[in-house]
C-alpha cells in the first residue's frame, strides 16, 4: 500500500492590537450593543473616505520583524469585490499584489524551517447574526484591523501546524500585536490541507477548512482531514477542490462550497488611499524596538537558566508567562530552574483547577517564588505546599498574592530541630527494629521509609532534610 | 446688500422659473432664510463668501438636507454630515440655498439621465445644460445661485459651465476634499466651482481648496493666491492640434471662437506654442474602462441593505440585490456598473481596466512633455454647442465622444478651467478649456480672468 504524505500550509487572521478601527476613529471592541461602534467610514455611508490609522501599519511591521519578513517600502491597498450583508462597502479593502511584508519564516522546535509567504493588511467584516426571525448584521466588528499571515505549504502534520501556529502566536502576542485570543476570534486559522503519494514532487488537490477555533480543533481538524483525503484515495475516488467547515461537536469537516461556485474578487487598487511608503529612518527604528522573541527567550532559559526544554518550551509558550517569571527571578537567578518547574507542576495543576487569571498569577509571581524559595530550603513539606497552594487558589475573598500570604501563615512553621524530631525518630526507629538492621547493613534506601514515618507522626509538617540528617547520625551513615 | 435680500432674490428665481428649468432637487428655503438673517445679525467679521447664495450638487453631503446623487436608489436619505467642502463654504459664510440636478451618480453629460427628471438650459430651455453638474450651471445662470458646487470626473463641471455660458473650474486631482462627496470614479473625481466670472470662480476654489485630514487622496500642497493680471507677457500658451485644428467633429464656430481667444491672449502679450498630446485620440476609452470600474466598486454600497431603496419581499439574498439596484438604479448607470465589472473580470483586467491604466499614464506623460514648452494650454471645452434634450439620449456613445477634450485632463489630474469666449451663430455659449500645471490653479485663474474681461470689452 502507498504511504502518504500531508502538505498543509496556514493562513492566520490577526486582530491587531489598536484602539481604533484601521480606516476611522471608531473604537476596536469585543461586544457593545449591536452597531454601536460605528461611524459614515465603517457603514459604509455615500461620500465616507478611508484614512488609514498609523498604528495598524506600525503593529504590521511589528509583526513582520518578528518573523523575519522583507519589509515593503511600497505597498498598495486593493478593493476585494463581493456581496454579502456584512460587507457594508460591496468591497473589502485589503492588500493583494503589494503586501506590507513577504517572505518569512518561523523556526519550530525540531529545528525545522517553515516559510511565510506574506502579510497583509486588511479590514474584517461585520457579523451576520443567523436567528429564527431572519439575519441580523451588527457592524461593530467591520473595520477592526486585521493582517493576514499566509504561510508556505511547508507543514507535513498536524502536530506540525499546531507547532507553526503555536511559534507564530507567540511572536505576535510578545510583540503586542495580538492577543492571542483563538476562542474569542482575535487569532483565526485556516489551513488548506492536501495529501500526496510519499516521494510524489506535484501537490495534490487542495482543501480549505476553516472554523478551527483553538489548537485543539487546529490538529484535530486537520487529522481528520489528511485521514479522509487518503481514505478516500485509497478508495479510488478523488478529493474535490473545496472549502470545509470543522464541525467541533461532530469532529468532521463538512463541505462549505466548492471552487466551481468561486467568486472572481476583481481586485483593483483601492484608489481613495495611497500607495503606503515606508520611511527608512522609521523602519530601522521599528527593527532596534524589537523586544526579546520566543525562541531568543526559550534560548536563553536553556542556557543561561538552565531549564529544560520542556519547561523553557512551556513556559515561552504564553508571553506573559514568561515576561513574569524573568521579572520574578531576576533577583534570583540560582531559584530560576526549580521555580519553573515549580511554576510548570504544581502551580500549573492548581491553575487548571481555578478560574484565577493570568493577570492575576503575573501579579503573585513574587508570593509564588518565596512559597517555591520556602519549599525547596525545608521551611515547608511537600504537604504543607500542596495544601497552602490549595486554600491559597481557592480563596476567594482575595488575591493569589495575598492569599498566598494569608495560607503561609495558616500553615505554620515546620518541626526542624533536633530536640523535637529527636523523640519522634526514636520512637520510629524502636516500632521498626527489622527496618534498622536492614538500613545498618547498608540498605540506605530505606531512608525514605524512616522520614516517611516521622512525617506521618508529625502531621506532614517536618522539615524532611533535617530529618534524614539526624537519622544518618544516629544510626550510622 | 444684505444677506436677507440676496438670498430672497435667489428664492424668487427659483420660485420663478424652477418649475421649467427643474435645476433643484431640494430648495432649503427656510434653511437659507434662517442662515441668511444669521448672517446680517453677525457681529463677527464677515467670512469671504459673508451672505452669498450657492447651491450645491446633489451628490455633496448636507447634514441634514436630502442626498439623492441624482439616483432614486437614494431616496428619503439624508446624510449625518457636512461634506468637508460644505463645512468650508459655511465656515467662509454662504448661504446654502439648496442642492442641484444631475445625471445619477454623475454619470452623463447632459443632465437627461437624473432618476427625478432633466434640467433645462436656461439660456434656451429646449436645450440640455450640460452635465452631470447640470442643475448646478442652469441654477447659476438663472441667478437662483450666486455660485454652485459641482463634481468633474471627466467634464462634469466644465462642460456645463460651457454650456451655460459660466466659468468653471476643475481643480487639481487632490486639491480639494472629496469627503462626504458620493464617489463615482475616486481617481478622478473633484469638487470644484461654477460662477458668472472667473473671479468668483476664484473667490469660491480659495475656500474649497487645501489638504483635509478625512481625505487620504487630498493634498497638503500650499494654495498659493493668485495675482490678477492684466497683459501676459513672457506667458506661453501652448495649442494642442488634437485639440482644435486636428479636432474630429469639431463645430467649426467653436473652432473660430478659439482660435479668436488665441488671439486676444495673444494682442496681451502671451506667445502661442504648438503641441501635441498624441494619445489624446484613446482618451474616452481609457476614461470610460478607468472611470466605469472604479464605479463599479464604489456603487456596490447601494445594495439595498443599510439605506436607500430595498425591493419589496425579496424570496433570496441574490433577489434582494438584484432586484433591488435593478428596479432603483438607471439605465445609463447599470450599463456602467457592467462595463466596469467586465473591465476588472478575471481573464480580462488585463485587456480592458489594466491596458487603460497604462493609456492613463501615457496621456499624463503627453502633457509633462507639453509644459516644457508652455506654461498652460488652451483649446475647446465641448466640440459642440448644447443640443437639444432628447437628441443623443439614445446613443450612448455619441454621448461619451462629447467628452472628448475634458477627459484627458482628468485621467492627468490636472486642473482646468472653462472660460464663456462668447456665443455661436443661435446664441449659444462658447467655452474655453484651459489646461493647467499640477496644483498651478493660480495661473489658470489669472489667465482665465484675462480671456473672459477680454471677451467682455468685446461684446460691449
Amino acid at each position: 500500500m502507498t504511504s502518504f504524505e500531508a502538505v498543509i500550509g496556514l493562513e492566520v487572521h490577526a486582530q491587531l492590537l489598536t484602539a481604533s478601527k484601521i480606516f476611522c476613529s471608531c473604537a476596536v471592541s469585543v461586544g457593545g450593543e449591536p452597531n454601536t461602534r460605528t461611524c459614515p467610514v465603517c457603514l459604509g455611508l455615500p461620500g465616507a473616505l478611508p484614512v488609514l490609522n498609523a498604528e495598524v501599519v506600525r503593529l504590521a511591521v511589528r509583526a513582520g520583524l518578528g518573523t523575519g519578513c522583507a519589509i515593503q517600502p511600497t505597498s498598495v491597498f486593493a478593493r476585494k469585490n463581493y456581496f454579502y450583508p456584512d460587507l457594508p462597502k460591496g468591497y473589502q479593502i485589503t492588500q493583494a499584489e503589494l503586501p506590507i511584508c513577504l517572505d518569512g519564516q518561523l523556526t519550530l522546535d525540531d529545528g525545522k524551517v517553515a516559510r511565510i509567504q506574506r502579510i497583509h493588511l486588511e479590514e474584517d467584516a461585520g457579523k451576520s447574526i443567523h436567528g429564527d426571525s431572519g439575519t441580523r448584521v451588527d457592524l461593530n466588528r467591520a473595520g477592526t484591523p486585521l493582517v493576514e499571515i499566509v504561510g508556505h505549504p511547508d507543514l507535513r502534520s498536524a502536530d506540525e501546524a499546531v507547532a507553526y501556529l503555536r511559534e507564530l502566536r507567540g511572536i505576535l502576542v510578545t510583540l503586542g500585536v495580538c492577543d492571542g485570543n483563538m476562542e474569542e476570534g482575535s487569532l483565526r486559522c485556516d489551513a488548506n490541507v492536501s495529501v500526496r503519494p510519499l516521494g510524489q514532487d506535484a501537490f495534490g488537490t487542495r482543501v480549505e477548512i476553516k472554523n478551527m477555533n483553538s489548537f485543539r480543533s487546529v490538529r484535530d481538524a486537520i487529522g481528520y482531514e489528511i485521514d479522509r483525503q487518503v481514505g478516500l484515495i485509497a478508495d479510488g475516488a478523488r478529493v474535490v477542490q473545496e472549502t470545509r467547515l470543522w464541525n467541533m461537536d461532530l469532529a468532521r469537516t463538512e463541505s462549505m462550497r466548492s471552487k466551481e461556485e468561486a467568486a472572481d474578487y476583481r481586485y483593483f487598487p483601492d484608489p481613495d488611499l495611497p500607495p503606503l511608503h515606508l520611511d527608512p529612518a522609521w523602519l530601522a527604528a521599528q527593527r532596534a524596538d524589537l523586544p526579546e522573541l520566543p525562541a531568543a527567550r526559550k534560548a536563553r532559559y536553556q542556557q543561561a537558566l538552565a531549564l529544560d526544554a520542556r519547561t523553557a518550551a512551556w513556559l515561552v509558550e504564553e508571553p506573559a508567562r514568561a515576561v513574569a517569571f524573568d521579572q520574578a527571578v531576576a533577583e534570583a537567578p540560582a531559584l530560576a530552574a526549580p521555580f519553573a518547574a515549580f511554576l510548570m507542576t504544581q502551580v500549573q495543576a492548581q491553575l487548571q483547577r481555578s478560574a484565577r487569571p493570568w493577570p492575576e498569577l503575573a501579579a503573585a509571581m513574587p508570593a509564588l517564588l518565596a512559597t517555591c524559595g520556602k519549599w525547596r530550603g525545608g521551611q515547608l513539606s511537600n504537604k504543607m505546599l500542596t495544601e497552602l497552594l490549595q486554600a491559597a487558589f481557592a480563596d476567594p475573598a482575595r488575591t493569589l498574592a495575598d492569599a498566598l500570604a494569608h495560607a503561609a501563615a495558616q500553615a505554620g512553621a515546620v518541626v526542624s530541630d533536633d530536640g523535637a524530631l529527636e523523640p519522634v525518630l526514636d520512637g520510629v526507629l524502636a516500632q521498626f527494629p527489622a527496618e534498622v538492621a536492614k538500613y545498618q547493613a547498608g540498605q540506605r534506601q530505606l531512608t525514605g521509609f524512616f522520614v516517611g514515618q516521622v512525617m506521618r507522626a508529625l502531621g506532614g509538617k517536618a522539615d524532611a532534610k533535617a530529618i534524614t540528617a539526624l537519622l544518618a547520625r544516629k544510626l550510622g551513615g | 446688500m444684505t444677506a436677507t435680500a440676496r438670498t430672497e432674490a435667489c428664492l424668487g428665481q427659483i420660485a420663478a422659473r424652477d418649475a421649467e428649468l427643474g435645476a433643484f432637487l431640494h430648495v432649503a428655503t427656510d434653511a437659507a432664510l434662517a442662515r441668511a438673517a444669521a448672517l446680517d445679525a453677525q457681529t463677527t467679521p464677515p467670512g469671504p463668501l459673508h451672505g452669498l447664495p450657492i447651491a450645491v450638487k446633489d451628490n455633496i453631503a448636507v447634514a441634514g438636507q436630502p442626498l439623492t446623487a441624482g439616483s432614486r436608489m437614494l431616496a428619503g436619505y439624508l446624510p449625518p454630515r457636512d461634506a468637508t467642502v460644505v463645512a468650508r463654504l459655511l465656515a467662509a459664510g454662504a448661504v446654502l440655498v439648496g442642492k442641484t440636478n444631475l445625471d445619477e451618480f454623475g454619470m452623463g453629460s447632459s443632465t437627461e439621465r437624473s432618476g427625478f427628471g432633466p434640467t433645462r438650459n436656461p439660456l434656451d430651455p429646449a436645450r440640455v445644460p450640460g452635465g452631470s453638474s447640470g442643475g448646478s450651471a442652469a441654477a447659476v445662470a438663472a441667478d437662483m445661485a450666486w455660485a454652485a458646487l459641482g463634481t468633474d470626473t471627466g467634464g462634469s463641471i466644465r462642460q456645463p459651465a460651457a454650456f451655460c455660458g459660466l466659468a468653471g473650474l476643475k481643480p487639481t486631482y487632490g486639491r480639494v476634499s472629496r469627503s462626504g462627496v458620493v464617489a463615482y470614479a475616486s481617481s478622478l473625481d473633484q469638487v470644484g466651482p461654477l460662477a458668472r466670472t472667473v473671479r468668483d470662480v476664484a473667490r469660491v476654489y480659495a475656500v474649497l481648496a487645501g489638504a483635509d485630514p478625512l481625505d487620504a487622496t487630498s493634498a497638503d500642497v500650499p494654495v498659493t493666491p493668485v495675482q490678477w493680471r492684466e497683459d501676459l507677457a513672457g506667458l506661453r500658451i501652448g495649442v494642442a492640434r488634437e485639440h482644435l485644428d486636428a479636432a474630429e467633429g469639431l463645430d467649426p464656430a467653436i473652432h473660430a471662437r478659439i482660435t479668436a481667444a488665441l488671439a486676444a491672449l495673444q494682442a496681451r502679450g502671451a506667445t502661442i506654442v504648438p503641441v501635441t498630446l498624441p494619445h489624446t485620440r484613446h482618451g474616452i476609452a481609457a476614461y470610460y474602462l478607468v472611470a466605469t470600474a472604479e464605479a463599479s466598486a464604489n456603487l456596490s454600497r447601494y445594495d439595498g441593505l443599510r439605506y436607500g431603496q430595498r425591493t419589496d419581499r425579496p424570496p433570496t439574498l441574490d433577489a434582494l440585490y438584484t432586484r433591488s439596484r435593478g428596479e432603483a438604479l438607471g439605465d445609463e448607470v447599470q450599463r456602467r456598473i457592467l462595463l466596469g465589472t467586465f473591465a476588472l473580470s478575471a481573464g480580462f483586467q488585463d485587456a480592458f481596466y489594466l491596458k487603460a491604466c497604462r493609456v492613463r499614464r501615457k496621456i499624463a506623460e503627453d502633457f509633462q512633455t507639453a509644459w516644457h514648452v508652455c506654461d498652460l494650454l488652451l483649446g475647446p471645452t465641448s466640440p459642440v454647442a448644447p443640443w437639444l434634450l432628447g437628441e443623443k439620449v439614445t446613443d450612448p456613445l455619441a454621448m461619451y465622444l462629447m467628452d472628448a477634450f475634458t477627459v484627458g485632463p482628468s485621467l492627468a489630474g490636472l486642473p482646468a478651467l472653462s472660460v464663456p469666449v462668447g456665443v455661436d451663430a443661435q446664441r449659444l455659449p462658447i467655452g474655453a478649456q484651459l489646461i493647467g500645471r499640477p496644483f498651478d490653479e493660480a495661473t489658470l485663474l489669472a489667465v482665465g480672468d484675462v480671456l473672459q474681461r477680454a471677451f467682455a470689452t468685446e461684446a460691449a
